[in-house]
């Protein structure tokens, strides 16, 4: 989180001011206002509930029973189906729901990282959907096409992932490098033409099962899968581990290197980063093919990892949750990460939500909306909690330094 | 917030906010039920569980995922089982969906649509003690897994013939939804129809929107946008097609709303609907739908079920046809009066045709029997 980038000033206000006024603090009480929301949610739309507020006056201990026992259930329910099952017959089920946590989160760590590091360098990403499908379609089709001996196949497989996602990023680079096309409208347009393409493709033989004309690809060979990372009862594979490098290449990137020096140059004011003598252009094209990379391995993690074949769906959501988890994670590398596990852990946790309580689906992600909400709006949490403003103490200097930093000067 | 309240007089909010709480506290006037209800239905239940896993779709999409549910529901309610339903928001949720159904206890699963096929398989193998059955897709071989696949063709078929019997304009059209197979049977069937009308009464009605020997026609591109079923409507209406047959789910309703219009402004332009009986299920428009191909999914699933509870289950795929009333014709109701008289005989006599194996309607996306 960006507590780390706060640098201390002379002067400055107390260790406990700093984390009160900090973006973690505020993430952490979005996340437990939305879950309070969400519980009265759950406990408004229940059933039981229903049927027993309609005699309140009668007896109301059966309303608030019925909702306790709503709202308590699905989360537990949640709880349950994300991070530890203690229902479970065996420790393999037990650790189950934690593994497949780890494995949703991975393409939107990857996604997320891709539209983060896009935000630093002052590029609204909204590509992501489409950088990972392109991704996924070069990827799946090196996995079930070419006939290469292990670990080469599955080698090409991740390099021809980040290829496309790479290419179909690069060009909008490229577009609002040379003309000033505005990015957004460039990612927007070229998600639609994605799913589109993909759709194509999966019309021809080529990408169809012999013998069948539906549009969903052969499955994947063995040689080009991410191998499962804790043994076959677990869907977790090495593409987790691929997502934690990706975290710490990004990290690096971002704070050690020079190149992502000049993105976070660009980012902060793209006239004063041209004074300095960094090429504005080249900080374009080169952040928006590292995002693609990153939302390519995304699309690998779908098609080698969990999926194992090439549909139009493969992406899922992924792609504007993505947009997202940056925002949560303020686009920092682990910030990102973070983020990317609560949300695989939302992912994970809403099926079981919803096969073991009946609550539906769409309640999880109405808790994912709101906590999105909060996070957006930092001043309607801080006055919930009557937390200090940051700037209010005699601090505004770094304050206003962090603010800049977290957003990435998005306009 | 505050500006916008001071806009009204004080006296309205006051009244308005004693209305609303007034209402919330006469809704929760009523009397609370005894004590123990002393189970009184639980002798009639089993602990049977019959669990559904829906498609990206959802259970709401007037198409095979809500007739499947449809199916489960009515199992529940007829023979007393347990049930327990899983939506898929995307794909990504087949695997776990299916996974949390089996550790859930489920005796048999129902799996709607081919895209889970991959997924059903998987669990059945690692679960052989477990029955499964799928919707729409015959790839599965195993002891466990009943597919359950309609040729549609055949009342396609019936509803091609009636069309272009009734058109006035000699035009009748089509389209789709995607281009895949368990669309495209429909307007196979639907074109043969048409083909073996013009045989029978040398007639010449032509069909827009499919071309069945290049497999290509028109289509939506998804399940959802209902403005361009609409679009795609009126500019076969301006063509001259009379009778339009949507398959495509939800976006048939774009249809319905073209014909309100153009009926509304002087047209006769009327549609045949797809997978229910529209008149019933449409909920508009039901005085223009000629008749309906349907796809008995629900009557399946029970079956399915009803034969798994009994313990004879056998993984034969269930494949609904005329004969055994898995696809069928919808009658014509308000549209009775507008079809040739003799129009209902004669497609008497074709499904007699069909089910002897006399006329013969071939799709490449028929089921292989």
């Amino acid at each position: 989180m960006s507590v780390q980038e706060s640098q201390p000033v002379a002067g400055s206000p107390t260790v406990m001011h700093r984390v009160m006024t900090g973006n973690a603090l505020v993430a952490v009480l979005a996340v437990v206002m939305s879950l309070i929301l969400g519980g009265l949610l759950i406990a408004l739309t229940d059933p039981d509930v229903a049927s027993a507020a309609s005699y309140f006056f009668s007896r109301p201990q059966d309303t608030l029973a019925a909702a306790w026992s709503a709202a308590s259930g699905a989360y537990l329910a949640l709880f349950q189906g994300s991070i530890f099952n203690f229902e479970g017959e065996t420790f393999t089920r037990m650790i189950y729901p934690l593994t497949q946590t780890l494995t949703v989160a991975t393409p939107l760590i990857c996604a997320g990282l891709g539209v983060a590091l896009a935000f630093r360098a002052g590029l609204f990403n909204i590509g992501a959907q489409g950088q990972i499908l392109i991704g996924a379609t070069f990827a799946g089709w090196v996995g079930f096409t070419l006939d290469l001996p292990a670990g080469i196949h599955l080698l090409l497989v991740i390099l021809a992932g980040m290829l496309g996602g790479a290419l179909w990023a690069g060009l909008v680079g490229v577009l609002k490098a040379r003309t000033g096309a505005h990015e957004v409208i460039l990612t927007i347009m070229l998600n639609y033409v994605a799913v589109n393409l993909v759709l194509y493709f999966l019309s021809t033989p080529a990408f169809q099962r012999p013998g069948s004309t539906n549009p969903i690809s052969p499955q994947l060979d063995a040689t080009a899968l991410y191998p499962p990372l804790l043994g076959p009862e677990f869907r977790l594979h090495w593409g987790f581990v691929v997502a934690v490098l990706a975290t710490v290449f990004v990290w690096w990137l971002l704070n050690r290197s020079t190149v992502g020096f000049e993105f976070r140059a660009v980012g902060a004011n793209a006239s004063a980063a041209r004074t300095a003598g960094i090429s504005v252009s080249k900080g374009y094209i080169l952040a928006m093919a590292i995002a693609g990379a990153l939302a390519g391995l995304a699309g690998v993690a779908q098609v080698s990892g969990t999926e194992k074949v090439l549909t139009s769906g493969v992406a899922a959501s992924f792609g504007f949750d993505a947009i997202t988890v940056a925002l949560l994670g303020r686009s920092s590398p682990w910030g990102t990460f973070a983020a990317g596990l609560l949300f695989g852990a939302f992912r994970a946790g809403g099926v079981t939500m919803q096969a073991s309580t009946g609550t539906s689906i769409d309640i999880v992600l109405v808790v994912q909306s709101l906590i999105v909400l909060f996070i957006a709006a930092p001043p309607l949490v801080r006055s919930l909690f009557r937390l200090p403003v940051p700037g209010a103490f005699p601090a505004p200097k770094s304050a206003k330094d962090r603010t800049s930093a977290a957003t990435g000067g998005t306009a | 917030m505050k500006n916008s309240l001071r806009k009204f007089p004080r006296g309205t909010v006051l009244s308005a906010a004693v209305l609303g709480a007034s209402a919330l506290v006469l809704s929760g006037c009523g009397t609370p039920p005894a004590e123990e209800a002393a189970g009184a239905t639980a002798a009639a239940e089993t602990d049977y569980l019959g669990c559904i896993v829906s498609d990206s779709g959802g259970f709401d999409d007037r198409s095979f995922n809500q007739s499947s549910y449809e199916g489960l529901k009515q199992a529940e309610a007829d023979l007393g089982i347990q049930i327990n339903q899983a939506e898929s928001q995307a794909e990504t949720d087949f695997g776990p969906n299916v996974d949390s159904m089996v550790q859930g206890g489920c005796d048999i699963t129902v799996t709607v649509g081919f895209l889970l096929a991959d997924t059903t398989k998987a669990a059945a193998e690692a679960n052989p003690d477990v029955n499964f059955a799928i919707v729409d897709d015959n790839s599965i071989d195993l002891p466990n897994v009943k597919p359950i696949i309609y040729d549609t063709a055949q009342a396609a078929f019936l509803a091609g013939y009636a069309a272009a019997a009734t058109s006035e304009t000699g035009k009748v059209a089509t389209y789709g939804g995607v281009n895949i197979p368990t669309v495209t049977i429909f307007m196979d069937g639907f074109a043969d129809g048409i083909t073996y009308y013009n045989e029978q009464n040398s007639a010449a009605v032509e069909l827009l929107g499919w071309d069945k020997e290049a497999q290509n026609g028109t289509f939506i591109g998804n399940f959802n946008d209902q403005g361009a079923g609409k679009t795609n409507t009126q500019n076969f209406i301006n063509e001259g097609a009379d009778i339009i047959m949507p398959v495509a789910g939800p976006v048939g309703l774009g249809t319905l709303d073209a014909v309100i219009e153009a009926n509304a402004a002087g047209g006769n332009a009327r549609v045949v609907w797809v997978d229910s009986d529209g008149y019933e299920t449409a909920g508009k428009g039901e005085e223009f739908i000629l008749t309906s191909v349907m796809k008995l999914m629900g009557d399946a699933v029970e079956e399915v079920i009803s034969t798994d509870v009994e313990d004879n289950f056998d993984s034969t795929p269930y494949v609904g046809t005329l004969e055994n009333g898995g696809v069928a014709l919808a009658p014509f109701h308000d549209q009775e009066a507008n079809v040739p008289e003799d129009l209902q005989a004669q497609l008497d006599e074709i499904t007699e045709q069909i089910i002897s194996g006399d006329i013969t309607v071939e799709s490449g996306a028929s089921p292989e029997q």
